[in-house]
């Protein structure tokens, strides 16, 4: 019964994860002396923008999202608005909380900033295309027992990953070993992509290999 | 036998306490000592060694100096004289080592490099083992044969100024001396000046034969803003100009015919990229040697200066002063030095340094005939025999020189191998000892975690198999094997062995007790396995009650101890701790956003505690409102705090130098600053500790704190506003002392509340504020060991505590073991934020200190000890507190935590013994892990009293 969903997000994450890795390559077209220590931050850029466009574009066609009550344009553009709202603030949270953990306040404010962005695009972007900019729904699907569809399960098993992968990625910065990756913030971003991606591959296996448990309250 | 979890937690960890101080005993060796008590003296020295009749110089060698002036300067590198520093800030120096009569060389200390063993090493020429690093804290006098002493036995005439370590070291050694403490690290200038003012009368005097300088000025610099300072330059600069000065004075005393002076330039260690001292890199140990004398030879070339061990010094110091060689010494003569000297000469001083070198290698190895520098020596020894012969004999020919020249060869080598040897020596451990050790520490660990799920239960209590086991027939037969094989290892081990030299009464005790450890954890899982099966169904079902909380709170203590495997991660050890802390807010920030603020399937957003409120007014209502709110800013807050405190004092090795709030602070300019930062921190203390004491503490803590802040303004730290500049200082003896009367007065309400609410009136109002009065005694022991810029450390401690146990732990509903692990975190993290660091070198000894006229060994140890380990003493203290207070809803949490306490501190501890003994050959292994060790042994024994207290104040339930 939920095969045909299953399959759905394989090709939806087979996707996501082929476009960063384009998102990884495709810099060198055009940019000079590109790679992925040197010039972190075309690399987060392009990334980042790849994974939102093709996240929104995804979102839009399969239509995962909550269909609308109301079909007006006034509270489409509200939506909208409150969308672009959240992803700005999430990222001004994400800023702060990473800046709390220890990164430079002022020094590489810029870097940590756009740390803050990838982080949000790989989770809170994520929420809104699925979601709706609605902090509730987002309490809802975070907390024990609280999704409600193998998308949502998805989306906690994505989410943890990344943000996982991220707190892993600050492990090596200690380390005296003086290489190119354990500059702020490359390893925290290698390691929250890492496991984005990772993300992406385990969910579908998980819920393929717990589909028999796995038992959904109706909306 | 039954025992309540609490008791068994604390005879766990001293049991603990117990097998880490064998460890330790085993795991630091005793450097190789002469086994003749008194010390070398003239008569001892050999005669010549002659092949034929009796040589006809048997008197000790003639002096080669009339005087010497040795100028140490602390923390002088190796490169500020012989780098580019050297060749822009000491130009007469330069001059000197590259054109004049002087010898050059790098002097390799050996770590520990810090001052006072660096002393020991440069005075008794043996290489003092790490332990003498703790023993820092104290020099008593060098009871040991040395230089010095030496010196003053054949009658010379000392001089000494400067770090008083060594008048500590040598009291009554010195005809005249001035010492400057190190006592204030922010002060360069007049520590030096101090030395310097006193030497034109000395130079120009003519009574003494040997003056001692010890300037402390530079370490100080490097200290404070470390190598790369502009502080340094100029202060290399003045270095220069007092050596010119001295060298200058020798000169024009020289008298054509007599004997000329030596002037020895040296640094007791180097100065780490940071500025610190203590560890084992090459900036570290390289420090500069320069032996400088009319007698030598000019430079023709200038080559880059030889590598020699810092102890070679020691016995050609002896050599040039004639005087015997000290016991104990490993190095071997700087032969340039004796160059100049004739053949015979040349040959009898190697000789004597010789015979002095293998008779400690004698007394030191059981097996010294094998040695290979011992073989050498005799073989030396007769072919300066057969020399001597012919010399006596009056042949002068060319063939008796180049035999001279062979024999002196052959003597090089055997004092080469000689002397390496005797330091290989060092590092060999006693392994025995250390085995039995970790054989104590594992059983307690596995001990504490088989009873984890027995003292966990509702009543806290644990039954102990203790004499059934111990009647058995197994336990006499294991207490037999046990003791048939510490007979064996001890009569087939070479080397001597700490456990085997104890009484046999003693070891035998020590036997019985690990046998007994042993069958009781032996019984226990016996009795594990014949229950398991019916019970597993239950287990099975209780795991899957795992939150996210707790699965973090297990992975992060896990993952801490793993992490202690690598050395950059001990190092930097405050940033495990501070990222653990930070991930458990922002888990604890999920927490309360579930369980305040999610929608119920009714509409409303609930609040979680339903019942509660069920009866209650509106208002309460509203409260409960704001509550939401506060518990949502307790994490953020939490958040907020400890990054402030992270800029605070940055710590640890790799990032140590950064400029941090702290050295702001501390900066003369910024006096006032810190004047109004320790005053508003003291004002906040008062404000939140003051709730909940009685009457009497109150204002005998106002008043402590008023004394606190007056002491600080003795000392110099801060300020008064009404205050001059240029006041003098003091030792602020008697404000310190005003504050010790009343922290025994509040501890004395506290006790006496505590005993009340036991004995007269059980009242868990009484009891709670006797703890609390307990706690804000400790509060005010804190606040005046801390230095003031730390004095927000405590006001965060006490903000975090107040907010977190109000709104997190208490409003939602945390048990027992998840508030203690949060507690121990925070107090790790809190070790940290006062600036701490896992090196011997950030203990703060001048809180030693405080209210003390002079040096007093216990209070001082005791004093320093809180200090270092306020932040932990402190959570845990809070920790009693909020368990007690909590024990109305759950009677057995004050076990519970008590347990989960020792469990958390056991599995490091023992997982690091191990640790330690697999990497006993790591290049690291004195730098890195053995601070650690000894800063786990030190956490070890804080704990286990802490969890006698535990013990104390859950007795009072029962007894209730």
């Amino acid at each position: 019964m939920k095969d045909i969903e299953i399959k759905g997000m394989v090709s939806a994450h087979a996707i996501i994860a082929i476009t960063i890795l384009l998102a990884t390559l495709a810099p060198t077209l055009f940019v000079g002396n590109y790679s992925v220590y040197g010039t972190h931050l075309v690399w987060l850029y392009s990334c980042c923008s790849a994974v939102a466009a093709v996240n929104i574009a995804l979102y839009a066609l399969l239509g995962v999202s909550p269909t609308p009550k109301r079909h007006t344009l006034s509270y489409k553009v509200t939506k909208l608005f409150r969308s672009f709202m959240y992803f700005g603030f999430s990222c001004l949270i994400f800023h702060g909380i990473v800046v709390l953990y220890g990164a430079p306040l002022i020094e590489s404010a810029l870097e940590t900033f756009s740390f803050a962005v990838l982080l949000s695009t790989f989770t809170t972007l994520r929420c809104i295309c699925m979601l709706g900019p609605n902090v509730q729904a987002w309490i809802r699907v975070f907390s024990k027992n609280g999704a409600m569809s193998i998308w949502d399960t998805s989306l906690q098993i994505t989410t943890l990953c990344s943000v996982i992968g991220a707190w892993f990625g600050a492990f090596p910065i200690p380390l005296d070993w003086d290489r190119p990756w354990q500059v702020w913030p490359v390893s925290c971003t290698l390691g929250a992509t890492f496991g984005f991606v990772m993300g992406l591959l385990v969910a579908p296996s998980w819920i393929y290999w717990y589909r028999k448990h796995l038992t959904y309250k109706s909306k | 036998m039954r025992l309540r979890s609490s008791v068994f937690a604390a005879l766990c960890l001293l049991m603990e306490v117990f097998g880490i101080a064998l460890f330790l005993r085993g795991f630091f060796p005793i450097p190789v000592k002469s086994s003749f008590s008194a010390k070398n003296k003239v008569a001892d020295m050999p005669a010549e060694p002659s092949a034929g009749p009796t040589s006809n110089w048997t008197q000790i060698p003639a002096p080669l100096f009339r005087k010497v002036v040795i100028m140490v300067i602390d923390g002088l590198r190796e490169d500020f004289v012989f780098g580019e520093k050297g060749k822009r800030f000491m130009p007469f120096t330069r001059h000197l080592v590259e054109q004049g009569s002087s010898h050059s060389f790098i002097g390799r200390a050996r770590p520990p490099t810090v001052t006072m063993p660096r002393i020991k090493a440069l005075t008794t020429g043996s290489i003092p083992g790490f332990i003498d690093v703790v023993m820092n804290l104290n020099s008593p006098a060098l009871l040991e044969d040395n230089l010095i002493w030496q010196a003053k036995e054949a009658g010379k005439k000392m001089v000494f100024y400067g770090d008083d370590t060594w008048l500590r070291l040598f009291p009554k050694h010195f005809m005249e001396h001035d010492g400057t403490t190190s006592f204030f690290v922010s002060d360069y200038t007049e520590v030096d000046n101090n030395i310097t003012r006193h030497l034109d009368s000395t130079l120009k005097r003519d009574d003494w034969d040997m003056l001692i300088l010890h300037y402390l000025g530079l370490d100080h610099i490097g200290h404070l803003s470390g190598p790369h300072s502009t502080l340094i330059g100029p202060k290399l600069t003045e270095m220069d100009d007092i050596l010119k000065k001295i060298y200058t004075s020798l000169l024009s005393k020289e008298v054509e015919g007599a004997l000329s002076s030596l002037l020895v330039l040296c640094g007791d260690h180097g100065m780490s990229e940071t500025g610190s001292h203590g560890g084992s890199s090459d900036p570290e140990l390289n420090t500069p040697l320069v032996l400088a004398s009319p007698a030598f030879r000019r430079k023709v070339a200038y080559d880059l200066p030889n590598v020699v061990e810092q102890v070679d010094l020691t016995s050609t110091l002896a050599v040039g002063l004639g005087l015997p060689i000290s016991q104990n010494n490993v190095g071997h003569l700087i032969f340039p030095v004796v160059e100049e000297c004739s053949m015979r000469e040349q040959l009898r001083f190697l000789h004597l340094n010789g015979f002095q070198l293998s008779r400690l290698l004698r007394d030191g190895t059981s097996a010294y005939e094998k040695d290979v520098g011992f073989e050498q020596f005799r073989v030396a020894e007769k072919s300066h025999g057969n020399w001597v012969k012919l010399y006596l004999e009056g042949n002068t020919s060319e063939v008796l020189n180049n035999m001279g020249k062979k024999v002196i060869r052959q003597y090089l080598d055997a004092l080469k191998s000689m002397s390496s040897s005797l330091s290989k020596q060092l590092g060999k451990y006693d392994l025995y000892s250390m085995m039995v050790g970790t054989v104590i520490v594992f059983e307690v660990l596995f001990l504490l975690l088989l009873g984890m799920a027995d003292a966990l239960r509702s009543n806290a209590e644990l039954d102990l198999p203790l004499s059934s086991s111990l009647c058995s027939l197994p336990s006499y037969l294991l207490c037999l094997l046990f003791s048939a094989v510490h007979v064996l290892v001890c009569t087939s081990t070479e080397s001597s062995c700490y456990f085997c030299s104890l009484s046999w009464a003693l070891a035998f005790a020590v036997i019985f007790f690990v046998t007994a450890l042993l069958c009781v954890i032996l019984s226990i899982m016996a009795r594990k396995f014949s229950w398991e099966k019916p019970q597993s169904k239950a287990q099975s079902s209780a795991d899957s009650g795992f939150s996210e909380l707790d699965t973090l709170l297990l992975a992060g203590t896990l993952g801490h101890v793993l992490s202690l495997g690598a050395s950059s991660f001990i190092e930097e050890e405050h940033q495990t701790w501070y990222f653990l802390v930070n991930t458990l807010c922002v888990a604890v920030l999920q927490d309360v956003c579930r369980k305040y603020f999610k929608e119920t399937p009714e509409g409303g957003v609930c609040t979680p505690s339903k019942e509660d409120l069920e009866g209650s007014d509106y208002g309460s209502r509203l409260l409960k409102g704001q509550e939401k709110w506060l518990a949502l800013a307790t994490p953020l807050v939490t958040l907020a705090c400890c990054r402030l405190l992270r800029s605070l004092n940055q710590t640890g090795v790799q990032w140590a130098h950064l400029p941090d709030f702290g050295h702001w602070l501390n900066s003369s300019e910024h006096n006032v600053e810190l004047s109004f930062l320790a005053s508003s921190s003291l004002v906040l203390i008062f404000l939140l500790i003051h709730k909940r004491c009685s009457m009497v503490s109150k204002i005998a803590l106002g008043m402590g704190l008023l004394g606190v802040y007056s002491y600080r303004a003795a000392v110099g730290n801060v300020q008064f506003p009404w205050q001059q500049h240029g006041r003098d200082l003091s030792k602020g003896v008697l404000e310190a002392r005003f504050v010790y009367v009343f922290v025994l007065g509040i501890l004395f309400t506290g006790v006496k509340d505590l005993l009340k609410s036991q004995v007269v009136a059980p009242s868990r109002e009484a009891r709670s504020r006797g703890l609390w009065e307990v706690y804000s005694g400790l509060v005010l022991v804190v606040a005046l060991l801390f230095r003031p810029h730390n004095l927000p450390v405590l006001v965060f401690t006490l903000v975090i505590q107040s907010l977190m146990s109000r709104f997190i732990w208490r409003g939602l509903k945390y048990d027992a073991a998840q508030t203690t692990i949060m507690h121990y975190w925070l107090g790790q993290a809190f070790f940290y934020f006062q600036g701490n660091s896992n090196n011997i070198a950030t203990v703060d000894i001048s809180a030693g200190f405080v209210g003390l006229e002079t040096y007093v060994e216990v209070p001082a140890i005791f004093l320093t000890g809180v200090h270092t380990y306020a932040g932990p003493l402190l959570w845990a203290t809070h920790l009693i507190c909020h368990l007690s207070s909590e024990m109305q809803s759950s009677p057995s949490a004050m076990g519970h935590g008590c347990y989960c306490f020792a469990v958390l501190r056991s599995i490091p501890a023992a997982l690091y013994v191990l640790l330690v003994t697999a990497l006993r050959y790591h290049l690291f292994i004195w730098s890195v892990f053995s601070p650690k060790l000894l800063y786990e042994g030190v956490h070890t024994l804080v704990t286990a009293f802490i969890c006698i207290f535990f013990t104390a104040m859950d007795q009072k339930r029962s007894a209730r």
